[in-house]
């Protein structure tokens, strides 16, 4: 194990780091971060009153024990006493209120507060304002609005030098995205939730709110948040390798501002849309590539193509992206290179892109895989054939 | 109380048994197969905790440091694995190997042979179990099993060949578990002393009783699930796969109607030794056996109807999450009934302290954190928080570092001397009981906090506001994985020599096995004892 070799090193360097960070230590959380929506208020009440009673519990049973350790110790001369169950009405009391306490704590100190709280936290439909649909991908969301048709993929961007320790760390390290999810702020969202490969769970602590997204299964949850502002949570079920790289981040604004973007992001959609109709050249798709190369696909084939094998293959020198590109009367051809782009090898994490990226973003990568790493196909791929073959 | 009538019996009957490894590959002797399942026990205990000091190491601090996370994903899976099959487990049957026939007067386990097949399928299936990351180093594979120990579908469906062994390897640690709770039930049922009624029966062997029925319902749904599992990713059947008929979460129900139960499992054997170390260290009898015996019988039962707990959040309907925060939150009640009985013997007794009583009062209040941090996850909606996240791995640590492993380590001390002859050195023992409380805490503490502030588990890399939390955990995992070198060292000393014990160790024993000489004859009990009634 050459990663054990290297600890204790790492050990000696990070008890310097902790020390310093000591004024940090000052404003650290000791409990839920503040919660943002009903649900969440819910949430942490309970489990302050829960904390509370699981407190008390602890001290009263051990002071107890302590007391008695205390007490009756061989060393302080006691004498054994034999009684070994409960005999006579003040030893059958001692056994049994201890019993009735835990009885009432259960299912009515805990149980009653508790059963609202899952009536409401289900409760998904009762005065909805609007939906989100929100759809995990291994290792990003995507996000569709039913109501406005808008839509999007938002990745972590995080600069892998920051990961590797080769930059200072942001602010938001492993936490920002490129595109947030906007949501009014006092309006009621119904969640919608699904995936397309494994289970994965959309978790943002600030909202109380957590929930698998099933392949193949539509599950809900629902958010009111009370105050604008700029929420950040995390993907909580291993998804695979970069389960701890896709952040979920919400930003809650005031209606009117929520409007002003439903207006903006349909527009930037027409302008992406009229994109694939028009005829690109072969720069273009280059440059347009290489960026949603590194996006979409350089986490998993790495952004020299070199790949991962033999979970990740490599596209250099692959058999797949050399291949032809198109039958001669330009149909699809099985397993070739624009067959696993769009709709992606089940069984693998190589998923159907055409569900997630525009048909100039996958024309872009098809030629800019043919024509890097060392592959010179020298061929190319229109969005709008690509619309065609959809 | 009991007595017992018998003549120790030093001479070897059967003299010509084989010695050196064929001994050990051959041996039906109860004894000799605890010791094996004990020794195993403590390598895969190390394995286990290297692995995982691994991943402490990477979550130091931010950044990936000194793995990838596909490396990462495989410790923490195979660390899970390990110590729960390889590691704790294998201690309990030791325990139970060693010290049923002693205690209910048997010369032996009923079925010698199973016995023996039973131990020795268990290094085939740790070798299957980490001999994914030996291929990878030639090549072969993409390592170990990275989905963590849950092997939740479809994420095991995808993944690379590590899934396959892992398959394998729980289907023969299977087998071998089954055949070791027949073993134990059969020896129960039919080879209790004359006179010892199932009610007088030390709880120890109620413990181990409950355990291995449990083992026997809860086994064979495993084996079923994850052989539906191979099925979905070799030959084309789609039982967790939406897009053919089929429904990932049926997984997650096959999983943890074994899962929870195996969390019974693993602590019964512990909350069946924890009365006699009391009784023994206090001097005093034991408080409530019978109440003690229905609690183990209705914990047995509330453990197989609870799984769902395990996947709150996957989306349950809401009569569904009802009943089973209900039904979760009900097990505090015989569980309240164990820890009144622990304490109602302590009290008025005459208590010293050596390293076994040391563990037992240590595995009492820590694990009493686990049973009430247990509770407050039973709530669905505030379960929706803590799910998933550094709150429950503290939670379930609590459990069963402090509940299994220093159950464990109780039992280990406290039957020690009667196991080799000899005293181990007590000064050792404290020393590693206070360097093991202390640093156990500076690991797991931490992590409660980290998850209410929102951490998930099974991340590699994780952001700035866990770092401080992160890097104290990390520190105290390693003092806690050294210390347990101590503990190595005190258990191979005590093998090796030191002072003699005297046959009933303890002051304050009673119960058949201490009626023997230590170490106990190869062959004990030739001659049955009888039980007489007072």
């Amino acid at each position: 194990m050459t990663t054990l070799n290297r600890t204790p090193a790492k050990l000696f360097a990070g008890t310097g780091l902790t020390l310093a960070a000591g004024s940090a230590l000052a404003d650290y959380t000791w409990n839920f971060p503040k919660p943002v929506t009903p649900i969440g208020r819910d949430t942490l009440s309970m489990h302050n009153q829960f904390m509370v009673i699981i407190t008390v519990l602890f001290v009263v049973v051990f002071a107890i024990m302590v007391y008695s350790m205390i007490k009756h110790r061989k060393s302080t001369g006691a004498e054994p006493a034999r009684f070994s169950g409960p005999a006579g009405a003040l030893q059958w009391f001692w056994v049994l209120v201890p019993f009735g306490i835990l009885l009432f704590i259960d299912f009515v100190l805990m149980g009653i507060p508790a059963f609202h709280a899952v009536i409401e936290m289900e409760d998904t439909r009762t005065k909805a304002d609007m939906v989100l649909k929100v759809t995990g991908l291994q290792w990003k969301w995507k996000y569709e609005y039913p109501d406005s048709g808008i839509q999007f993929v938002s990745t972590l961007t995080t600069p892998r030098e920051q990961i590797e320790g080769k930059e200072a760390k942001g602010e938001h390290y492993l936490l920002e995205v490129d595109n947030e999810v906007v949501l009014p702020v006092g309006k009621k969202v119904r969640i919608l939730l699904t995936s397309t490969d494994v289970i994965h769970t959309w978790w943002v602590p600030q909202f109380g709110v957590k929930r698998d997204a099933i392949p193949g299964f539509l599950r809900e949850t629902w958010v009111r948040i009370e105050e604008p502002g700029v929420y950040r949570g995390q993907c909580a079920e291993l998804c695979g390798k970069d389960h701890g790289f896709m952040p979920v981040v919400v930003r809650a604004v005031p209606e009117a501002e929520y409007a002003a973007w439903v207006d903006k992001k349909k527009a930037e959609m027409a302008a992406a849309a009229a994109g694939g109709d028009r005829t690109w050249t072969k720069d273009e798709l280059m440059a347009a590539g290489k960026a949603a190369y590194e996006k979409n696909c350089a986490a998993c084939h790495q952004p020299e193509g070199q790949g991962l094998p033999p979970a990740f293959p490599a596209l250099a020198g692959s058999k797949i992206v050399n291949g032809p590109l198109l039958s001669p009367d330009g149909k699809l051809l099985p397993d070739s290179h624009v067959d696993r782009v769009l709709n992606g090898k089940t069984g693998t994490a190589m998923q159907a892109f055409k569900a997630t990226l525009s048909d100039a973003d996958l024309a872009a990568i098809i030629t800019y895989e043919r024509n890097s790493f060392g592959n010179t196909k020298g061929d190319m791929i229109q969005p709008a054939q690509i619309k065609a073959l959809r | 109380m009991n007595t017992a009538t018998h003549t120790l019996d030093h001479h070897d009957g059967h003299g010509h048994h084989p010695t050196g490894l064929m001994r050990w590959l051959t041996t039906t002797n109860h004894k000799d197969i605890g010791t094996m399942y004990l020794t195993f026990s403590l390598l895969m205990f190390f394995l286990g905790g290297a692995m995982i000091l691994g991943v402490r190491a990477e979550l130091f601090q931010p950044g990936l440091q000194l793995m990838k996370p596909e490396f990462f994903n495989q410790l923490i899976g195979v660390h899970a694995l390990v110590m729960i099959f390889a590691a704790l487990m294998p201690a309990a049957t030791g325990f139970a190997n060693w010290m049923i026939p002693l205690m209910i007067g048997a010369p032996d386990m009923a079925l010698p042979r199973l016995n023996n097949w039973g131990f020795w399928l268990l290094p085939p299936a740790a070798m299957l179990l980490t001999m994914p990351f030996i291929l990878a180093l030639f090549g072969i594979g993409d390592g170990a099993v990275a989905t963590g120990w849950t092997l939740y579908a479809p994420l095991s469906v995808q993944g690379g060949i590590g899934v396959d062994f892992a398959i394998f390897s729980i289907h023969i640690l299977g087998i071998s578990s089954i055949m070791g709770s027949i073993n134990i039930i059969a020896t129960i049922l039919n080879m209790r002393a004359p006179g010892m009624t199932l009610m007088k029966m030390p709880l120890f062997c109620w413990g181990w009783l409950v355990t291995a029925v449990l083992l026997i319902i809860t086994l064979p749904v495993l084996a079923g699930g994850v052989t539906m599992l191979l099925t979905d990713r070799h030959f084309g059947t789609h039982f967790f796969n939406a897009a053919g008929g089929g429904d990932p979460i049926l997984f997650q129900h096959l999983f943890w109607f074994f899962g929870h139960p195996e969390v019974y499992i693993l602590l019964l054997p512990v909350w069946g030794l924890m009365p006699h170390v009391l009784s023994t260290f206090t001097r005093k009898p034991i408080y409530g056996h019978t109440a003690q015996v229905w609690s183990f019988i209705a914990i047995g039962v509330l453990g197989l109807i609870v799984w769902a707990h395990h996947f709150l959040t996957a989306g349950l309907p809401v009569p569904a999450l009802l009943y089973f925060m209900y039904s979760t939150m009900s097990i505090s009640l015989p569980l309240a009934v164990l820890f009144f009985c622990w304490i109602a013997t302590m009290w008025r007794g005459a208590m010293s302290f050596e390293t076994p009583m040391l563990f037992a009062v240590g595995f009492i209040v820590l694990f009493g954190i686990a049973g009430l941090t247990g509770l407050v996850l039973a709530d669905v909606a505030a379960d929706a928080q803590y799910h998933h996240s550094y709150f429950v791995v503290a939670h379930f640590h609590y459990a069963l570092f402090a509940g299994g492993i220093m159950g464990v380590m109780t039992g280990v001390y406290y039957w020690l001397p009667k196991w080799t002859g000899h005293m181990y050195s007590e000064k050792l023992g404290k020393l590693h009981f206070w360097l093991t409380v202390i640093s156990f805490n500076f690991t797991f503490m931490p992590q409660f906090f980290l998850g209410l502030a929102g951490m998930p588990r099974r991340i590699p890399d994780y952001a700035l506001q866990f770092a401080e939390f992160n890097a104290i955990s990390t520190v105290g995992a390693f003092v806690l994985g050294l210390s347990q070198l101590i503990f190595a060292y005190n258990v191979w000393r005590c093998v090796k020599g030191g002072e003699k014990a005297s046959d009933r160790v303890w002051e304050g024993t009673s119960g058949l096995e201490w009626e023997l000489s230590s170490p106990p004859p190869h062959h004990s009990w030739d001659i049955q004892p009888v039980i007489k009634t007072s």
